[in-house]
């Protein structure tokens, strides 16, 4: 563990000396894994560049990275194979491979690159899938993340989360950045800077724009940013305090948080900020809405019942239910995107930790141990949880996966980072 | 201090029936935000904007404020955790600057909530507006106009004392009273 922090270490000033920028890189490292990996040899792509600019380092990396596989080693297999036809499986069955994958990189005419790649299953001695992608050579990360993702779906029968990028905020003395970054923590943009706080960035469910929370004129007033064009618009920006921003599932509607008529209260308005109406009266605070991924109701945090508790709203109905009934403090609800539960921050004594809960059963199942877990995003395939959390008085990601067996941590130095949201799978 | 609160309620609730109900509370930045449209760009922006400053008014009341032999100096109202109830303690405090308030009818305030460290992000904004509203009702009730008063919230995000101890917490659990102008 300790040769694998300084290996992150060394890795990230690496990647700061060469970029020669200060922008916050995160580092995955998994803390915790499924005890039940799948052995995966990844072969080393013929005609790629050799190390970590190589498209099947990447691969490699992504699959590690995912807790459900280990890499099986590659030295000394020669002639090394790069097609379906060339896969020894007895060979690769000796040293204790489930799967194999192999492939090439080859250059067109064009300047373009040809990049093939095959899994076969050396179990049953069977290929799997085989794909070809041509693209240029500043697109080989994103296309060992589209291998990863197929590789991913091949052997756990969910999509991959590989291609997807991640938002963040971090805080650097008195410094508030938002960032988006691959869901790797790879190249890091700076989307917005500020010397008062940002939070609460939640992505449109196109990916195209984010929707956060500023307190740069000295009050919170939530913001739409279009990622490409750079250009924002204050979507509420009402006397009072403006907050808790969610998407509806179609992009058309944000839920937001407003003050203007006294308590915090949920309203909907459309993404412009056009027409805020008031979805229910309520004495206490209503806040932390986020839609189920149906659109037909709302999850939301409440103190009506006296503690704040997660309560569900049907929309066409005004119904409104009580969902989380077991301790005094259960905030930040985050539906699942399958609709079958959501995740969300639960008060143990005075630990703060991510737990789920099961629509159907009311089963809570607690994932983490706090002792400070905040703000969870659920991944768009339903499997990893990203959150935030501290370590040594400084803010820092981590993810857990949804059935509580995979920990990874995601490490900034000398950065506070905080408020991660997972941004949806890419459109073709 | 139970009778204060409920008697401080239900004034408040019959200062809120008499005022003009056309207060401007409905309106889009009412409390002159800046422009909200930064330069374009992919990865903007140096949004650090000036907000408040400015519009200062008349230095001669701005003195009395300033004064700290005068109870108008005391600008921060304390909160036990997870609660919203303005202490008895705080009357006088809050009484001065409801009686500055009624004699200045030019002064605008901004009180604004603080919550500890402990717990959601979002949730603590909404902690905060509620201590920021209690200090309003308080105001209210002893002569304060409403309009005058603008209440939101920084929830748990700009501490005034960095720590991870019940003192840094209790020191954080706080209303302030900024006058506009300052």
């Amino acid at each position: 563990m300790h040769r694998s922090f300084r290996h992150a270490i060394a890795f990230v000033a690496l990647v700061f000396f060469t970029l020669a920028t200060a922008r916050a890189q995160l580092t995955i490292e998994i803390v915790g894994g499924a005890g039940t990996a799948v052995p995966i040899a990844i072969v080393p792509f013929d005609g790629e560049p050799a190390g970590p600019a190589g498209i099947s380092s990447v691969v490699g990396a992504d699959l590690t990275r995912s807790g459900l596989f280990k890499l099986v080693g590659t030295e000394g297999i020669v002639p090394r194979p790069s097609r379906i036809e060339d896969v020894q499986a007895a060979a690769w069955r000796a040293r204790g491979a489930d799967a194999v994958v192999v492939g090439s990189a080859r250059p067109q005419a064009d300047g373009r690159v040809e990049v093939r790649f095959a899994l076969v299953d050396v179990v049953k001695q069977t290929p799997l899938v085989a794909m070809v992608y041509t693209v240029t050579p500043a697109q080989f990360r994103a296309t060992a993340h589209k291998i990863a993702d197929v590789i991913y779906e091949k052997m756990t029968g969910d999509p991959g989360v590989f291609s997807t990028r991640i938002a963040y905020i971090t805080k650097q003395g008195s410094r508030f950045q938002l960032l988006v970054a691959d869901a790797d923590g790879t190249d890091p943009q700076v989307i917005v800077t500020s010397n008062e706080p940002l939070l609460s960035p939640r992505w449109s469910p196109d990916g195209t724009r984010i929707a956060y929370v500023s307190f740069e004129s000295k009050k919170p007033v939530v913001y739409v940013q279009n990622l490409a064009s750079g250009a924002r618009a204050a979507v509420a920006n009402f006397r009072g305090s403006n907050s808790s921003p969610a998407w509806s599932p179609d992009g058309r509607t944000l839920a937001v948080t407003l003050t203007k008529d006294g308590g915090s209260q949920l309203y909907l308005m459309n993404a412009d900020g056009s027409n805020p109406q008031r979805v229910m009266s309520s004495s206490g605070i209503d806040t932390e809405a986020m839609f189920m991924p149906d659109g037909k109701s709302v999850l939301f945090t409440s103190d009506r019942g006296g503690s704040p508790q997660i309560y569900r709203l049907t929309l066409g109905s005004g119904a409104v239910e009580r969902l989380t009934f077991d301790g005094s403090y259960n905030v930040s609800p985050r539906p699942f995107p399958d609709g079958r539960g959501f995740a969300f921050v639960r008060r143990d004594g005075s630990r703060f930790q991510i737990a789920v809960q099961d629509f159907a059963s009311r089963q809570v199942q607690v994932l983490t141990t706090g002792p400070l877990d905040e703000s969870p995003s659920v991944a768009p395939n339903g499997k990893l949880i990203l959150y935030a959390n501290e370590v040594g008085g400084r803010g820092i990601l981590a993810a857990v996966s949804s059935d509580g067996r995979v920990k990874q941590r995601l490490v900034a130095p000398a950065t506070d980072v905080r408020e991660p949201a997972w941004g949806p799978f890419p459109r073709p | 201090m139970k009778r204060f609160l409920i008697a401080a309620a239900m004034v408040a609730a019959l200062v809120g029936c008499s005022t003009q109900p056309s207060a401007p509370v409905d309106d889009q930045s009412t409390t002159g935000t800046p422009a909200a449209d930064t330069a374009p760009g992919t990865t903007t922006s140096g949004t650090t904007t000036s907000g408040l400053s400015g519009a200062a008014t008349g230095t001669g009341t701005m003195n009395a404020l300033k004064d700290p032999n005068s109870v108008l100096s005391k600008r921060s109202v304390y909160f036990e955790y997870d609660s919203f109830v303005v202490e008895d303690k705080y009357k006088p405090q809050i009484e001065a600057h409801a009686r500055y308030l009624s004699g200045n009818k030019t002064a605008r305030i901004t009180l604004q909530g603080n919550t500890d460290e402990r717990g959601s992000r979002e949730y603590n904004i909404a902690l905060g507006q509620k201590r920021a509203e209690a200090v309003k009702r308080v105001l209210v009730l002893m002569g304060a106009q409403d309009v005058v008063i603008e209440t939101i919230s920084y929830g748990k995000e700009k501490p005034r004392r960095d720590g991870h101890d019940e003192a840094a917490w209790a020191e954080n659990r706080r209303v302030d009273i900024v006058y506009f102008g300052e």
